[in-house]
């Protein structure tokens, strides 16, 4: 990485969508270098928080300790692989690269890294595949290479291996824990799990207006074991905590 | 096999229909002649056919070629440029309530009884539906492919050409499709109103005549014609695009 990553601090006076207000003096805070994990049900606004952070959405003040800007440091990694399908594997690793317009004698340099980090997510020689002959897990793979190709300090993740068999999901979480230490994350999910997995501080989040419940810390270092007993006991009370939320009792 | 044997075998079986009705009702050959009559017009006037054949070809090609480049053009400016939009898209929206064939007779007027008038009245009935499809699909390029540009810190120059455009493709291919078989309307329409070459010049003066075979040789060479280029453009559309898979037959 090129930079330290910044802790984030996050607050926004209120959002609404017509007449349902998503959030209301709202703050959260991103520790430096961690991952912090937001578990939800579907539809407590945790894509909107994130698309607000991102700055996709305008209405919430987002600082970084160091008062740096946001803007080019800030990666993103949706549900959906968004691969460009005209594009080989490569060269939707290069897309910041090439949307950003590449000098003609660093071409051939960009193509070597992303073979070096299509080889890093397991994906080896398949740099001049497209991506209708790779399988879903091989195209959140390219995604996940494409946002490590990007380097930037902050990533933000929605969901990312929710479309994903358990089997390719628990590969993914192992190597997205390894690649993405040390860059201030926050990753949206509804699997508590996974959030247990991964995070390094873990809040549900529920309500309307929305609102962060106590945080937990999972012990040790990510990726976790998901077997262990002291896991499975902090899951089971995240479940609780989920199904106690007021959206949850709604649906 | 099948799929080329069915078709032959139903137009062959259609042939033969008109032949028996041609049979048995004795309708004067100036009324409808018999298929037999058109095949031995189609092989002793040959050279007559092949020489109205290629004035009719080159305009439609010529046509077809600057209608979709103006197409092409105009849908970018059209997304490209907020004002372009707002002042052009309801004049171009409401240009085509103009029938085209009532355009012809002033087309001939001011561009003469040659070639430029027929070219004309092909581009005028190949533009619209270029431009409209093509200004579709570059409105309607996958939301998340732009917010991640927009993560990428892509400038609009890059989005449009790197992500909006070929997303487009598709969309352009289905324009192009419906211009192709739009485009023997407008020349032939042309070569109606005033001319002195091509199949509807030959087709009107030996309806005048009462040469009625020649007339459906006429029409016969015209359908060969309008069927090859339907299926040249449709061959291109997949080089075009060939990421696009097909979509799978269901019956």
């Amino acid at each position: 990485m090129r930079e330290p990553a910044p802790s984030l601090s996050v607050y926004m006076d209120r959002f609404a969508y017509g007449d349902t207000v998503l959030f209301r003096d709202f703050r959260m805070r991103l520790e430096a270098g961690r991952c912090t994990v937001l578990l939800g049900p579907s539809g407590c606004g945790k894509t909107t928080l994130l698309r607000l952070i991102a700055g996709a959405l305008p209405g919430a003040s987002v600082r970084a300790a160091d008062d740096a800007p946001l803007p080019g440091r800030i990666a993103f990694m949706a549900q959906q692989d968004l691969l460009l399908p005209w594009l080989t594997a490569r060269d939707n690793v290069m897309l910041g690269y090439r949307l950003r317009g590449i000098p003609r004698r660093q071409r051939s340099a960009l193509a070597r890294q992303a073979e070096t980090i299509l080889a890093v997510v397991g994906l080896a020689g398949q740099g001049n595949a497209r991506p209708a002959q790779l399988s879903g897990g091989m195209r959140q793979r390219v995604a996940l290479a494409r946002t490590l190709m990007e380097d930037r300090p902050i990533v933000l993740m929605d969901e990312p291996f929710s479309a994903l068999d358990a089997i390719t999901r628990y590969r993914l979480q192992e190597l997205a824990a390894e690649l993405l230490a040390e860059r201030t994350a926050l990753l949206v999910t509804h699997d508590p799990l996974e959030a247990l997995r991964l995070g390094h501080a873990v809040y549900v989040i529920s309500g309307e207006p929305a609102r962060l419940g106590p945080v937990t810390v999972p012990l040790g270092a990510p990726p976790r074991d998901p077997t262990t007993a002291r896991l499975l006991r902090l899951q089971a009370e995240l479940i609780r905590e989920l199904a106690g939320s007021p959206a949850a009792v709604a649906q | 096999m099948t799929r080329v044997l069915a078709p032959l075998v139903t137009a062959t079986g259609l042939l033969a229909v008109w032949q028996g009705i041609v049979v048995a009702t004795g309708v004067p050959p100036y009324i409808l002649p018999p298929p037999i009559a058109v095949l031995n017009v189609l092989v002793t006037r040959y050279e007559l056919l092949l020489h109205h054949f290629w004035v009719t070809a080159f305009e439609i090609l010529l046509g077809f070629v600057i209608g979709s480049g103006l197409g092409f053009v105009s849908a970018l400016c059209l997304v490209s440029f907020r004002r372009a939009r707002l002042w052009l898209l309801p004049v171009l929206v409401a240009s085509q309530a103009l029938p085209v064939f009532a355009l012809a007779p002033l087309l001939v007027l001011w561009l003469g009884y040659g070639m430029a008038s027929k070219v004309g009245m092909a581009v005028l009935i190949i533009f619209f539906p270029v431009t409209s499809a093509f200004s579709d699909g570059l409105r309607r390029t996958e939301p998340g492919w732009l917010e991640l540009a927009r993560s990428m810190d892509a400038g609009g120059r890059a989005v449009l050409f790197q992500i909006r455009l070929p997303a487009a493709l598709p969309a352009l291919g289905s324009g192009l499709r419906v211009a192709a078989s739009v485009a023997p309307i407008g020349a032939v329409v042309g070569e109606w109103v005033g001319s002195s070459a091509g199949l509807g010049h030959l087709m009107l003066q030996a309806n005048a005549r009462m040469q009625i075979d020649l007339m459906f040789a006429g029409l016969f060479t015209l359908a060969v014609m309008a069927l090859t280029l339907y299926f040249a453009v449709d061959w291109g559309v997949r080089l075009l695009v060939p990421w696009q898979s097909e979509t799978v037959d269901h019956d």
